[in-house]
């Protein structure tokens, strides 16, 4: 089996992402688009590997870019946290202020 | 053998893509985050289909076991709920179509573009798990290592942000 169709919905699975992180107000909303974007990257990293499995470098790149997610979302929703605390809301359009 | 992959990969990238609709398309949170739970499961499964079964395992152990939980606490500790549930709404919409499809066109294009026949296929054993334990201890000794302590110090900065101050400590 060819690896475009791999690319073909690691694009799929991107364009979805970034959809949702451009039209949701949520800030939680916006961090599920971001780990649909890092889920296709992966797709692409295993897809591109799994033509030459002598070496594992592209599962090596996943694996690491799933521990990046952990930590990015663990910090994220931490700011979150922070931001609902202090403006009572979490929507994007109205946290404008850098110090209130 | 060809049926045997192409099938589970058909249903299973269409499954993905259906999910990620409902994440875009629904008001709901709690449905959005559960239905990135289907799109997990489905790119687990496409792993799997692309012989990379340890990072299967491990997008299970972390995205499914751990990032999707600390999503739904985010939205359960951050919204008011109401009667109808926990609702958000969208903007830009017209602009983010836009965007995504024009972006997804271009992929595409490109996609069909790249001449596949040109790679040569190596084969190997089907259980690579050893193989990248090994690795895992010699050759990427130094960026485990580093992504331990980002990890580590990404967990500690986060409670540290997140954490409850009394006054007393606040100074």
């Amino acid at each position: 089996m060819s690896s475009e169709y791999y690319f073909i919905l690691a694009a799929a699975l991107f364009c979805i992402g970034l959809a949702v992180i451009i039209t949701k107000k949520n800030a939680v909303m916006v961090l599920m688009g971001v780990e649909l974007v890092l889920n296709a990257a992966n797709i692409n990293f295993v897809a591109v590997n799994k033509n030459n499995l002598v070496s594992l470098d592209g599962q090596f790149f996943a694996l690491f870019v799933i521990v990046m997610a952990a930590a990015e979302a663990a910090v994220g929703l931490a700011i979150i946290l922070k931001l609902f605390k202090y403006y009572k809301t979490t929507e994007l359009d109205k946290i404008n202020q850098l110090k209130g | 053998m060809v049926v045997l992959i192409e099938i589970p990969f058909y249903i299973f990238s269409g499954l993905a893509i259906l999910f990620a609709g409902v994440i875009l398309f629904t008001k709901n949170l709690l449905y959005g985050a559960f239905s990135l739970v289907g799109t997990f499961l489905c790119v687990a499964a496409i792993y799997v289909l692309a012989q990379a079964e340890f990072v299967a395992v491990t997008q299970l152990m972390v995205y499914v076991g751990g990032i999707v939980v600390l999503l739904i606490f985010g939205v359960m500790l951050t919204n008011k709920i109401t009667d109808k549930g926990i609702i958000t709404s969208s903007y830009n919409r017209f602009l983010g179509a836009i965007i995504a499809i024009s972006l997804f066109v271009v992929l595409f294009y490109g996609i069909l573009k790249i001449n596949f026949g040109a790679v040569k296929g190596q084969s190997a054993d089907m259980n690579n798990v050893n193989q990248i334990g090994v690795e895992l201890l010699t050759e990427y000794l130094l960026p485990f290592e580093i992504a331990a302590v980002v990890l580590l110090i990404a967990l500690i900065g986060s409670s540290v942000i997140s954490g409850y101050k009394t006054k007393e400590t606040d100074e």
